[in-house]
């Protein structure tokens, strides 16, 4: 139906030929807009009533029962449903830390958190098929579990600032809300979000639209393409100065690996952008010295290119 | 009466401050908005997830935005 409709807008009512390049990659741009800003509100309408049952308060009362690698896991997983802003991160952070969670854990979580998201997966769901945006969201817990269990087996413990051990938070209640306040919730998050991504998305795909014209292929693959054994790292250092437009990424990135580029280097390129971002680092900092900084980005960012590679390595075999 | 409202300056934290002055002026009752933007004092009050008001130094909800009828009903 979308389809039909721009279709329709473009080449009847806009005149453009279905043949031309200019044809083509106008009919790309708004069917593409269409369809995902559609279901990015059904999505995170539906994601919104999963998190409302999970509030970090309740994850953290969760979490404090596992050990060790599940732990990890758990944290991980639960990163993924979490209602969870960059700027929460810190309470959460120290929340987390003050009840007895494990370093290692914690990091698990705020790790997974950024990566694996209600709007990124909806994006890669539509524009790549389940099968790659599954793999995307498997990928990213397991950068989240290796990610925390390297920072526990360093024993970061004493670049956390001190204060944050000297908070007592004390037993906090957990609200239970009813159906009406979830719903409006719901609707409140589709508002926000849908609300301040829309400019992205349609830049995104603009360009996504513009290189699924007239980027030349051949050149694409030989850079980015599986034979170049650099691409991954390449990728991951372009990603993480890029934050602001995570969200716009993905549609520049489906369009690059129709022109070639491996699925590996394009998922990590993903991961860098939405994981390691200078606004959360700064956030973060105020709760951790900036040695733990470094280590968290170096140890997420080698995680992310060792994806990148596995990826790159099984599509051979695929 | 005292108002407070958790969170470090996000675009959610000023909605909740405008829901709760609206609330105040609604309803006439006598009541102090204070905003608490430091970390610190956020995780003190046992808050994880902001936005979050607190009533009297009682917090009442978080994580969300409230709307304009909700505060009306923890003030009066």
């Amino acid at each position: 139906m979308i389809n039909k409709f721009a279709e329709l807008l473009v080449y009847n009512w806009m005149g453009l030929d279905e043949a031309t390049r200019l044809g083509s990659s106008v009919h790309f741009f708004f069917y593409d807009s269409i369809k995902i800003i559609f279901l990015l509100s059904i999505m995170i309408f539906v994601i919104s009533i999963i998190r409302s049952f999970f509030p970090p308060e309740k994850t953290k009362k969760l979490l404090s029962n596992y050990k060790k690698i599940f732990g990890n896991i758990f944290a991980s997983i639960l990163g993924v449903v979490t209602p969870f802003c960059s700027c929460s991160s810190v309470p959460i952070f120290i929340g987390f830390v003050e009840s007895g969670i494990p370093l290692g854990i914690t990091f698990s979580f705020l790790i997974t958190s950024p990566i694996v998201n209600e709007v990124a997966l909806v994006m890669l769901f539509s524009l790549f098929g389940w099968k790659i945006g599954l793999l995307y969201l498997i990928s990213g817990i397991l950068v989240g579990v290796i990610g925390g269990i390297i920072i526990e087996k360093l024993g970061m413990e004493k670049y956390v600032e001190e204060y944050v051990y000297e908070i007592s938070t004390g037993e906090e209640d957990i609200e239970e809300l009813n159906w009406d306040q979830r719903i409006s919730f719901a609707k409140n998050e589709v508002k926000d979000i849908v609300g301040r991504v829309w400019k992205f998305v349609i830049i995104g795909i603009g360009l996504g639209a513009l290189i699924h014209g007239y980027a030349p292929a051949e050149l694409l693959a030989q850079y980015a393409g599986p034979d170049n054994p650099l691409s991954v790292i390449a990728a991951v250092i372009v990603g993480i100065p890029l934050y602001a437009n995570a969200v716009g990424t993905i549609p520049i990135v489906q369009a690059l690996m129709g022109k070639g580029v491996a699925l590996g280097t394009a998922l990590s390129f993903m991961m860098a952008t939405t994981a390691l971002s200078l606004p959360a680092m700064i956030i973060l900092r105020k709760v951790i010295k900036t040695q733990l900084i470094t280590v968290f980005v170096t140890v997420v960012g080698l995680s992310i290119i060792g994806v990148g590679y596995m990826f790159n390595f099984v599509m051979n075999f695929v | 009466m005292e108002i407070k409202i958790f969170g470090p300056g996000c675009k959610n934290c000023v909605n909740l401050a405008n829901n709760a002055k609206k609330a105040v002026e609604e309803t006439g009752v006598e009541a102090e908005i204070i905003k608490v933007e430091d970390m610190k004092e956020i995780a003190q009050a046992g808050i994880m997830s902001t936005p979050a008001i607190a009533v009297d130094d009682e917090v009442k909800i978080k994580g969300r935005v409230a709307t304009v009828e909700e505060i009306k009903k923890l003030i009066s």
